[in-house]
């Protein structure tokens, strides 16, 4: 897995690559968690775009952090994942309560 | 049934070796005719079923044993994972989706077995370890392995 964080004003972007699995878990929510802690986050951008691999582990990492975001008014939502992560997000539910942008830009622009 | 190759592993209980034990699967897998797609629907059903080995079956302990079988027909994979950890009390519940011991999880793991694969069979009790067995068979049936080009 790669992870790459990025704050533009208050919407915090998560750029993921590789395999995401119970691997990896616990060190991307202890990641996630820490960088929520340290700086003022309204909205959480996952860009999936690199990411060839999800399983249910890190659904819940990224349920979890959909509830801090949501219980402080914030939105979170989801960049272009592959088909078969697509598939997985939307078999669980999340894309129910993540809106899917085709690029981060999009997804600035409609968070905001 | 007719096996054309059979394979097994046994690895510690060590998260990394969820990825481990799904690549050794897919890749045993094509050797039949699976699309891409039937690929990934394999690895995430084996990392689930590792996972909850890892996870529920041992408690995360890091120095148990996990046993995946994996046997091939022409057209079929059945694969079965098992661990000697803590059991499931409540099969029918824990096979519901949603349905989580772990507040922290989505109970989602075997729903994606069950989806993605064609048939999902769980034999378990407190104390005695559980078995999962999942089969898939490919879309055309037809096999490259032992035929001519
Ligand atoms: N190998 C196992 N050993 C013991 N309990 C298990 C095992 N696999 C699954 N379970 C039980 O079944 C429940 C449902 O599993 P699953 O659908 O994968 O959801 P999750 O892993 O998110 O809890 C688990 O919460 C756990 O209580
Ligand atoms: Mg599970």
């Amino acid at each position: 897995m790669r992870l790459d964080l990025e704050l533009i004003q208050d919407t915090l972007i998560v750029r993921l690559s590789g395999d995401l699995d119970l691997g990896v878990a616990d060190y991307l929510r202890d990641v996630l968690e820490d960088s929520l802690d340290r700086q003022p986050v309204k909205n959480l951008v996952f860009n999936l775009a690199g990411v060839s691999f999800v399983d249910s582990s890190v659904l819940g990492v990224l349920l979890g952090r959909y509830k801090r975001i949501s219980r402080n008014g914030g939105k979170v939502c989801v960049v272009k994942p592959q088909p078969q992560v697509h598939r997985i997000l939307e078999l669980s539910g999340l894309l129910r309560i993540m809106a899917e942008f085709p690029g981060e830009t999009d997804a600035l622009e409609n968070i905001g | 049934m007719r096996f054309i190759n059979q394979m097994k592993l046994e690895f510690l209980s060590i998260p990394a070796n969820v990825a481990f034990a799904r690549v050794a699967v897919a890749a045993f897998a094509s050797q039949i005719d699976y699309t891409l797609p039937d690929l990934e629907e394999i690895k995430v059903a084996v990392s689930e079923a590792v996972g909850n080995s890892i996870i529920h079956g041992y408690g995360n302990a890091p120095d148990r044993v996990v046993k995946v079988h994996a046997a091939l027909t022409m057209d079929t994979l059945e694969i079965m994972v098992e661990d000697e950890g803590i059991g499931i009390e409540d099969i029918d519940k824990a096979l519901e989706p949603a349905f989580s011991t772990d507040d922290e999880r989505l109970g989602l793991g075997f729903m994606f077995m069950h989806s993605f694969m064609d048939s999902l069979q769980v034999d378990s009790a407190p104390g005695r370890g559980t078995v999962v067995k999942m089969s898939k068979r490919t879309g055309t049936g037809v096999t490259r392995i032992g035929t001519e080009q």
